[in-house]
């Protein structure tokens, strides 16, 4: 009696501190996942309120003249004749129209200097586009200066930053904005055009086609290679020595740093079979070879994670393994492997080391039309951006790094759409 | 002299057992008693040894099934009664350790014949296992994916004739026929298991492998699974492993006792539960061990 006493005792004492441990524990894992939320939040703020930015930029409104004459064009058919145009004559007239008191080879340097460089050709594809407006004039907002441009965004929130501008250009940009004649206006030019050395030009569509590219090549050779792969090992392969040898390798290669992959593709696709560099044939070689491995192992485990029950279900039907495999194995499995899939191809989207190795870190103004045109991706373009000394492409970076984070928020939101979806309970 | 050794090395093993067990070990290889043999047989086993890698399952078990029994296999946990019926239709092939010898004939064909395929065997020989373990599709691809795979029905209407056949002779047709196309899986765990009986008789097999099929079950769905073998066996051949010994006193016209991986006795089994021949037996079913 005194005895089962003193262990009740015991219990109590034991019980407290029990409870005191999984309170403290709780906390622990309470106190992570505020620093990982945490960590998140900051990492979301800070690049959207970089980046936001980039989404507008200033146009200056202007009076442009479509004058035959001063372009040297007669034929708007002729494409010769086109790239023979004096086209930026159609962009420095107008703003001579919109100061006719600035006099001065610098002077008017500088004038020239508010609106983008590449304004002419702007021109130049509006009027070929209605080529009516030839000896016409009209009003156009035409793309500034991306001096001008990150001047204008930092004025209008209240700290402007005028480090490259000069104190007649800063009148210039007072007198247009007293007359409503510059205005930010939706950057439509980051989602349609390629890279530029002129930021207010560059766009991101030529890194997106060239990810996209990249990506479907992945996707197509990866993952029947790694299912394929993977249904072999788990279900018909023999369990042995190379069986074992195989899969220690497969697990190493899954943490092999992925610029060694790049290495590995410089030497054997490019220098050995002459594949094309900067082309997303290679890049999507390059990235099967990584992501291979992750697919792998996704895959034979969401095949081990289906009960043996109904396999043996199918086999004593009299069924034979591949069709116990094809019918049952297979569909019940799908799931973790389109899942395993997805994470695979996510961090291949988000890969740029390997790429650079081969040449995908190019500086490509055309935007790619297929796996053969050479190209860049997301992530290469951010780092392209992120070197690059001129202010305006700070917020381009960030944007960037906008885009590229949706389109890994997309393809995890499908991963976990498609597993919902195809998952079957047993 | 060998002999002597290995019965020697039987006793250090089981040196830990407690004192009053080991009257119950089994010495050396004594012959199975009662009648082993049948005059009609559907399967003949002879000298049948299990082992998995070195460790042996199945000590030289020699035994007939007779056309349309129902024989009940019973024994202690870990007797090899599971690995033995299941050595039946090679499904221990799945299990990369394990090694079959002897001689396991049905119809006087032998099993592990090199040139048998063991997708022919399991058609006739079906299986039915512990846990209900239907596909994750409807009812009806359940029944329908045996005589699918295996060609049997040449239309539509031949394939729906199968199932409807193969679920009454479940006696689950009444249950389920409005809701054929639902899955197989969202059924209780006694229907499920007549599912699955239902889908073992689909490709009409000649024996049928039960392995403890009401384990998992409560005592109204064993009741119908027991009524439903006593109705198949006019049809069937049934070999049951069960845990059991009212079910296997139930069901079955012959019983055998399993023991550490040896066949013990095989008798009628009304003999078996009333005048017991080995010692072995009859500490088994009267309580002593399990």
């Amino acid at each position: 009696m005194t005895e089962s006493a003193n262990h009740l005792e015991k219990i109590k004492k034991s019980l407290s501190r029990r409870n005191r441990a999984e309170k403290r524990f709780r906390w622990y894992g309470r106190t992570a996942i505020l620093i990982g939320l945490a960590a998140v939040l900051i990492l979301f703020t800070d690049i959207v309120s970089k980046g936001h930015g980039a989404f507008r930029i200033a146009y200056i409104e202007l009076e442009v003249t479509y004058d035959q004459d001063r372009i040297g064009v007669d034929n708007l058919t002729d494409p010769e004749e086109l790239t023979r145009g004096n086209w930026e004559a159609l962009s420095k007239t107008a703003m001579r129209t919109e100061f006719p008191e600035v006099s001065g080879r610098s002077d008017k340097r500088r004038l020239y200097g508010l609106i983008s460089s590449g304004a002419g050709f702007d021109l130049k594809d509006r009027l070929l586009e209605n080529p009516l407006l030839l000896g016409e004039t009209e009003r156009v907002w035409i793309l500034a200066d991306d001096d001008i441009d990150t001047y204008y965004k930092s004025w209008l929130d209240g700290e402007p930053y005028a480090a490259r501008m000069s104190a007649k250009q800063l009148e210039w940009i007072d007198e247009l904005h007293q007359q409503g004649k510059i205005r930010l206006q939706f950057n439509s030019n980051l989602f349609t055009r390629g890279d530029s050395r002129e930021p207010e030009q560059a766009g991101i569509r030529g890194a997106v086609m060239g990810s996209l590219f990249t990506l479907i090549l992945t996707l197509v050779l990866s993952f029947p290679i790694g299912v394929s792969a993977a249904i072999y090992l788990e279900e018909f392969a023999p369990r042995n020595r190379w069986t074992d040898f195989i899969e220690v390798n497969i697990n190493n290669l899954a943490a092999v740093p992925s610029i060694i992959f790049g290495l590995l593709g410089l030497a054997i696709f490019i220098n050995f079979f002459h594949v094309p560099r900067s082309v997303p044939i290679v890049g999507g070689l390059v990235l099967t070879l990584m992501t291979l491995p992750t697919i792998i192992i996704t895959s034979r485990a969401a095949i081990k994670s289906v009960p043996p029950s109904i396999r043996e279900a199918a086999l004593g039907m009299g069924a034979s393994k591949y069709q116990t495999v094809l019918h049952h194995v297979l569909p019940l499995s799908l799931p973790g492997m389109l899942t395993g899939a997805i994470i695979g191809m996510a961090q291949a989207l988000g890969e740029s080391a390997p790429l650079l190795m081969i040449g995908m870190v190019a500086f490509i103004v055309d935007i790619p039309g297929g796996f053969s045109d050479p190209a860049t991706v997301l992530p290469v373009q951010i780092f392209l951006w992120a070197d690059s000394p001129e202010r305006a492409f700070i917020e381009k970076t960030s944007a960037a790094i906008m885009i590229l984070l949706s389109f890994l928020i997309v393809m995890n939101t499908v991963a976990v759409w498609l597993r919902k979806r195809l998952e079957r309970r047993w | 002299m060998t002999q002597l050794a290995s019965a020697d090395k039987k006793k250090r093993a089981t040196k830990a057992k407690p004192a009053a067990m080991k009257s119950l070990e089994v010495e050396g290889h004594e012959p199975t008693v009662g009648k082993v043999f049948t005059e009609n047989p559907k399967m003949t086993m002879r000298n049948v040894n299990v082992y998995y890698d070195d460790k042996q399952a199945i000590h030289d078990v020699s035994i007939d099934i007779a056309k349309n029994e129902v024989i009940a296999m019973i024994g202690p946990s870990g007797c090899g009664k599971s690995t033995f019926l299941r050595s039946l239709n090679r499904m221990n092939d799945t299990v990369d350790i394990c090694r079959v010898e002897g001689e396991i004939c049905m119809d006087g064909e032998n099993l592990y014949a090199p040139k048998l395929d063991v997708v022919e065997l399991r058609a006739r020989v079906g299986m039915v296992f512990q846990k209900p373990n239907p596909f994750p599709k409807s009812i009806y691809e359940n029944v329908a994916y045996g005589p699918k795979i295996h060609g049997l029905a040449d239309t539509r209407v031949d394939l729906d004739e199968i199932v409807e056949n193969s679920l009454r002779k479940a006696s689950l047709w009444e249950e389920v026929k409005e809701r054929l196309h639902q899955a197989g899986t969202g059924l209780s765990g006694g229907q499920q298991q007549r599912l699955c009986i239902a889908r073992a008789i689909a490709v009409s097999p000649e024996v049928i492998l039960m392995d403890e099929p009401c384990s998992a079950l409560d005592p109204i769905a064993t009741a119908k699974i027991e009524e439903l073998i006593e109705e198949l066996s006019e049809n069937f051949t049934i070999a049951i492993v069960t845990h059991s010994m009212q079910q296997a006193a139930r069901v079955s016209h012959r019983t055998a006792y399993f023991h550490l991986g040896r066949l013990i006795e095989v008798n009628p089994t009304e003999q078996v539960f009333t005048m017991p021949q080995h010692q072995l037996t009859e500490a088994y079913i009267t309580g002593r061990f399990g």
